[in-house]
């Protein structure tokens, strides 16, 4: 497979449990290392990069929060800054904070387990943006969560974006939420592409048999 | 993160602490003049015996290291044969049988030559002249039993044998000149074979528990009790004159300790024995005032100064209480060595289990393996692990030391492997996402998040330990398994409270004192989501 994806842009890797989607989320920061073919990130091949300094500036989402239970939200928060050893790392992790929509005062000293499962998803998606990254990478960032508040955290996920260029990678199976987010979706299968395209067109014309039954199934399509 | 700084500042401190002043390693260092270190098994005549050996020492202006109650035969020969020990009373047949492996044979004097050349020459541990009594098995059942079954000899315990319930120390039951070859040499075949220590098999006989127990001729409870010894017709058993058993380097070095040990050659009769271990053994004699009699009975010593406290102390008439505080400098010292032995080894395992656990979580393959090895160390039984080491480490607080520090590391090792490996795998593969490296996501994410797992298998290796810790009696580390040992040879419940009691009360605290470590060690919010 290639795939490219432009500055700025946010891509949907959709598919089923096993299509390589999350495989192919985590290779791009070397947290899983490529068997063959290469990962260029603005032109450089990753495997020429050392892996944490490359993974200190990709942000990262995971679906359950992956917040550090032993630490306040903004010690978490903070992560990157300090691993990158930024000045002022409990000021971009308030100004994270605000951006993903919690209040530093309300928030910055709580224990995560102080807040609800959307609150924490906040929290996180804050960590990921605190040392102001260029790529962001998020393995199903709202998929446990209750329908209500994962409609509410995808409102604040465009509005965060339309503030912040972040090329963004989103894996989810829920072909919705990435017409709702995402430039382009690539839908997987097997490990192979199936369809690369934008929202629209992919709606309007499945490329494959698949993507049709897909789009049928999730009720995209009749 | 001042909770994590927290945690990882209490660890360290706990790795930082280095054993203090080596007060337990003084008295094994030989000084200039050496003092003479007489020790004895764990049973009242040995007590009894090692007692006048020191105190006839003293007399004659040696000084006298006391190493009471080792394990049993092989562990009091193997801290001779190794110089741990100078003296200690031992009995003939026992030399020939359990520590020569050789066939039983009848005559007092061949038995004498053989034990005395043989143990000359392989170990150049010398056979002082015989004592003067002779103290066999004496295989004892009620007189009750004796009646209603016309039981007067072996012979005659063979024919009912498969109706009958026995309780025999667990050294007569291993040993060759013990149950194996009684067995062969009369054909006996018992119904049950009950493992009981010699404090209280007498009790388990008279109440009626078991049928026949393994007695010593001179025991003062057979009397006590009324019970019939059965004649060792068939001759199995060895003569068992009982000498002074005498290590390699005495002679040499402190010549004129055998000169005063042999002064008690000859001179104690059987029935004189049997007397002075009725004043231990029944009446409850303190051993030094009945060991000081003895020897001024005997000629041996003078009047004492002025030793009015140096009569008989009554077991039956102090209450416990009052027994325990009496005794309470004692029981402070005691529990203070016995601290020591937990604190020291317990230090040594974490210091060893933490990063040990750390390395196999590196390296999964082996990692079980590993652990369950160091599990197999738990299964070995406290004193044949001390008789192990005996040949390498000696006798004395560092085999104690090293026993109990092989017992800590199990729940150690395995806790903090089970910690670190299960800690948080969402948090731990977010952390490494975002750049951590290993050593920092150690640092400040798995172990912080493992400290409560690993905080509970220190706290469970110190409890064991505290429990443990009274074997080190049985190798002379001292520490509250010393009355207890003791207590259990002279058949004095108090003085296996005096023990057993305050190691309780340790346990309790210990488990106390590192909770409210854990407390404090647990990180901020995991500690307080856990309540």
């Amino acid at each position: 497979m290639s795939i490219e994806i432009a500055p700025g842009e946010c891509v949907a890797l959709i598919g089923e449990s096993g299509s390589g989607k999350t495989t192919l989320l985590r290779s791009f920061n070397r947290m899983v290392e490529p068997t063959s073919g290469r990962v260029l990130v603005d032109g450089e091949d990753t495997r020429a990069l050392d892996a944490i300094t490359l993974r200190r500036r990709i942000g990262y989402v995971p679906q359950d929060g992956g917040l550090m239970p032993h630490w306040r939200i903004r010690r978490n928060v903070s992560l990157v800054p300090r691993l990158r050893a930024m000045p002022d790392a409990d000021a971009l992790a308030d100004a994270a904070l605000r951006l993903a929509g919690l209040d530093p005062a309300r928030f910055a000293t709580r224990w995560p387990r102080e807040l609800s499962g959307g609150q924490r998803q906040r929290a996180s998606i804050a960590r990921a943006l605190a040392a102001r990254p260029a790529i962001v990478l998020m393995d199903e960032p709202f998929g446990a969560l209750d329908a209500i508040t994962r409609s509410e955290l995808r409102q604040s996920f465009r509005a965060l974006r339309r503030e912040l260029a972040v090329t963004t990678v989103i894996v989810t199976h829920d072909l919705h939420e990435a017409i709702e987010l995402a430039d382009r979706i690539a839908v997987l299968r097997a490990g192979r592409i199936e369809q690369f395209t934008d929202p629209a067109r992919l709606v309007a014309s499945p490329g494959t048999e698949y993507v049709a039954t897909l789009l049928a199934r999730a009720g995209v399509t009749s | 993160m001042r909770r994590a700084a927290a945690a990882g500042v209490a660890l360290v401190a706990l790795f930082a602490v280095r054993p203090g002043g080596d007060c337990a390693g003084a008295q094994d260092a030989p000084a200039q003049s050496r003092p003479v270190v007489v020790a004895s098994k764990p049973f009242g005549e040995s007590y009894l015996l090692s007692e006048m050996f020191a105190q006839l020492l003293e007399a004659r202006g040696m000084r006298v290291v006391r190493r009471r109650g080792l394990g049993a035969t092989e562990i009091a020969f193997r801290a001779l044969r190794e110089g741990s020990i100078d003296v200690y009373p031992e009995y003939t047949g026992t030399g020939l049988i359990a520590i020569l492996g050789a066939q039983p044979m009848n005559d007092q004097a061949a038995v004498f030559d053989t034990v005395s050349r043989v143990f000359g020459a392989r170990w150049g541990v010398r056979w002082l002249a015989p004592l003067g009594f002779e103290n066999t098995y004496a295989m004892a059942v009620r007189r009750g039993t004796s009646d209603s079954l016309g039981l007067r000899t072996l012979s005659d315990l063979a024919r009912v044998a498969p109706t009958l319930r026995a309780g025999f120390t667990p050294d007569f039951i291993g040993r060759a000149d013990g149950l194996p070859g009684l067995a062969k040499a009369y054909g006996l075949a018992l119904r049950d074979v009950h493992s009981l220590l010699p404090a209280i098999k007498y009790q388990a006989l008279a109440s009626g528990q078991v049928d026949v127990i393994d007695g010593y001729s001179t025991d003062g409870l057979i009397a006590r009790y009324d019970l019939v010894v059965l004649q060792d017709d068939h001759h199995f058993f060895p003569p068992y004159q009982a000498a002074a058993l005498v290590g390699r380097s005495l002679a040499s070095e402190v010549p004129a300790a055998i000169g005063a040990l042999g002064e008690l050659s000859g001179r104690l009769t059987e029935s004189r024995m049997r007397a002075l271990n009725r004043r231990v053994e029944v009446d409850g004699g303190d051993i030094g005032a009945v060991a000081r009699d003895a020897l001024r009975d005997l000629g041996l010593v003078g009047q004492p100064a002025a030793t009015a406290s140096g009569s008989e102390v009554r077991r039956g008439a102090p209450s416990l209480g009052t027994y325990l505080w009496e005794r309470r400098a004692t029981i402070a010292s005691l529990t203070a060595r016995h601290l020591l032995l937990v604190t020291l080894s317990l230090l040594a395992a974490i210091v060893a289990g933490v990063p040990l656990a750390l390395a196999l979580e590196r390296t999964p393959a082996g990692a079980e393996a590993v652990i369950r090895g160091v599990g197999v160390l738990q299964t070995i039984p406290g004193i044949a692990l001390l008789a192990f080491m005996i040949p390498v480490l000696g006798i004395g607080v560092t085999p104690a030391l090293v026993a109990l520090f092989l017992y800590s590391l199990y729940p150690i090792v395995r806790n903090t492997y089970t910690g670190v490996r299960d800690a948080d795998a969402g948090a731990v593969d977010a952390a490494r996402a975002l750049g951590m490296t290993n050593v920092q996501l150690l640092r400040d994410v798995r172990l912080p998040l493992a400290a409560p797992v690993i905080m509970a298998g220190i706290r469970t290796a110190a409890v064991i330990d505290v429990g443990t810790a009274t074997l080190a009696a049985f190798i002379g580390a001292g520490g509250l398994g010393d009355p207890i040992v003791a207590g259990l040879a002279l058949s004095d419940t108090k003085m296996i409270l005096s023990g057993a009691i305050p190691a309780a009360l340790l346990a309790l605290v210990v488990d106390g004192a590192i909770a409210v470590v854990e407390r404090a060690v647990a990180p901020g919010g995991v500690r307080a989501s856990s309540r």
